[in-house]
């Protein structure tokens, strides 16, 4: 019999946890996976449990993980006949994707064109306003500078967020309460935009004070149709960066649900959506009692760190469905008929202090994982392993799924508990905090949640 | 009396704020590391002329000197 597939082998265009997860789907569906890896990254678990590895350069991501020519050529020495990008990195690149077509190769992602229409953020707003998302007032061009920011912050309106259009990763992005913290904020965002991400440009966008971060897993299928997969609530945030996150949203209610459903496959649809995307959206929650009002924030062109807990409750493999689209394969699951099933967290384990979440890279000197029923780790890491400054400070994923919110829980509380890892600082102790805290036990919580758990307690002397 | 500013973890010099021998205030910035794809400043505890022992680009390890103020 022959394959199905349109190629036999993979190479993951990524590191750590994430190379690790996808190796472990290609290889399960049969599929040869070749590894490619910085100098500081010879003897990650994901390197050695690919079936092949290849070596990119040095351990700046520019000299090895970003470089598109050495990937490539990684690709052809390997025999790879398909790359999938992972999650940051080049995922998003759609330079690389017409390279990685222009190879002969297949690319594991949305179209070029479908990148280049969600990667600009000012663009990507106004299309998917236009095709009838709901978008919170913000600039419909780029912004030069601080004068014609400080011009376009009139109509916009106070409280704002200044991002950077090319951006991602909370990196870029402050808000401005007036005029002249738009100045400071402007000028930093600025900065960031060009170190990080090569494009100054600058959009603002009015802030939606105390907002819930909630967005919509959508698949776009081979056949051309888009399809979501429940919605997962991203609010436990430090710096703009997602920390802990969960599905079902607790405080969605079915009508609410299905309208940001239907505005995340009309933003997919918009860009002819192929293969995992996320949209991400704020929810108002201050509007919940009126029915709910939520803005589109940004699509995320490829696979979310947190869609394993969208795989717990749907038991749907989405890098298997990614690798299906890619190879215009229909869909293994019916997708009219995905009922989500329980409640699933996910905890981002981080090697940063607990208390100020500063970096803190070094050797672990012993891990032992949490195991059993419903626990599910995605580490990127092992006992002995150097965890080093060059990249994210993402260990593992530790995801719970439980029959409900409250058995999600205390399942969480118990993994947390018997996470054992030494040698450098974790966050593990801040995950003991959340799951004892009452606005999050109570599913009432919103992205202040971290900065109200870290604020100096009136009547306590420090 | 000579303060040493040392690193606080494993870290990237990204950039230098300030030149050698410059007069730096405390609370002033010395130089941006970047570790983990986060920049951590490096802020003076005391003022005084600043000699610099680290270059941008180098690696510094967690309580290497990055400069002495005196």
């Amino acid at each position: 019999m022959t394959s199905p597939w349109t190629f036999d082998s993979v190479l993951v265009a990524n590191r750590g946890e994430i190379a690790r997860r996808v190796i472990r789907t290609v290889q399960r569906l049969g599929l040869k996976a070749v590894a490619v890896y910085s100098e500081a990254d010879a003897s990650l678990p994901f390197v050695t449990e690919a079936d092949e590895g290849v070596l990119l350069g040095a351990a700046a991501p520019a000299q090895s993980y970003l470089d598109v020519a050495k990937v490539l050529e990684a690709a052809e020495q390997s025999g790879a006949q398909a790359i999938h990008p992972g999650y940051g990195f080049l995922s998003e690149n759609a330079d690389f994707a017409r390279a990685v077509a222009d190879a002969g190769l297949v690319w594991i992602g949305p179209s070029p064109e479908a990148i280049v229409a969600m990667g600009d953020k000012v663009a990507a707003r106004n299309l998917v306003g236009d095709a009838g998302v709901p978008v919170a007032p913000g600039t419909r061009e780029p912004v030069a500078d601080v004068q014609a920011a400080l011009v376009a912050a009139r109509s916009v309106g106070y409280p704002l967020m200044v991002k950077a259009a090319g951006g991602g990763g909370g990196i870029g992005m402050s808000v401005a309460r007036d005029e002249e913290e738009l100045a400071t904020a402007f000028a930093t965002a600025q900065s960031r935009a060009e170190r990080f991400f090569g494009n100054p440009s600058i959009l603002l966008e009015r802030y939606v004070t105390s907002a819930r971060h909630v967005e919509v897993q959508i698949l776009g299928l081979s056949g051309g149709r888009v399809v979501a997969l429940g919605e997962r609530d991203c609010s436990v945030q430090r710096r703009h960066q997602k920390v802990a996150e969960e599905t079902p949203c607790p405080v969605l209610t079915p009508p609410l649900r299905a309208r940001m459903i239907e505005a995340a496959v009309r933003a997919g649809e918009a860009v002819g959506y192929r293969g995992a995307g996320t949209v991400e959206f704020l929810l108002d929650p201050a509007s919940l009692a009126s029915g709910g009002e939520f803005y589109f924030l940004e699509m995320n062109a490829r696979l979310q760190v947190e869609h394993p807990i969208t795989e717990l409750v749907t038991g749907i493999d989405l890098v298997e469905q990614q690798l299906l689209a890619a190879s215009d394969l229909p869909a293994t699951f019916d997708p009219d008929a995905v009922v989500p099933s329980g409640h699933a967290i996910e905890l981002r384990v981080y090697a940063e202090d607990p208390k100020r979440f500063l970096p803190s890279p070094g050797t672990i000197s012993h891990w032992v994982e949490p195991a059993g029923p419903g626990v599910r780790v995605d580490a990127g890491y092992a006992q002995g392993d150097t965890v080093t400054p060059f990249y994210d400070p993402l260990l593992a994923k530790l995801c719970v799924h439980g029959p409900d919110r409250p058995a999600a829980l205390e399942l969480a509380r118990a993994a947390v508990a018997s996470f054992e890892i030494e040698g450098l600082k974790t966050n593990l102790p801040f995950f003991t905090e959340l799951l004892a805290n009452e606005e999050f036990i109570a599913g009432v919580y919103d992205t202040g949640l971290i900065d109200r758990m870290r604020a100096p307690k009136p009547g306590v002397s420090t | 009396m000579a303060e040493e500013v040392r690193a606080e973890m494993v870290a990237n010099v990204w950039k230098i704020v300030v030149a050698e021998g410059d007069r730096v205030e405390d609370g002033d910035t010395i130089a941006i590391l970047e570790s983990m794809k986060m920049e951590i400043p490096v802020i003076a505890e005391a003022a005084g002329t600043v000699s610099l022992k680290v270059a941008e680009g180098d690696v510094v390890q967690e309580g290497d000197l990055i400069a002495v103020i005196g």
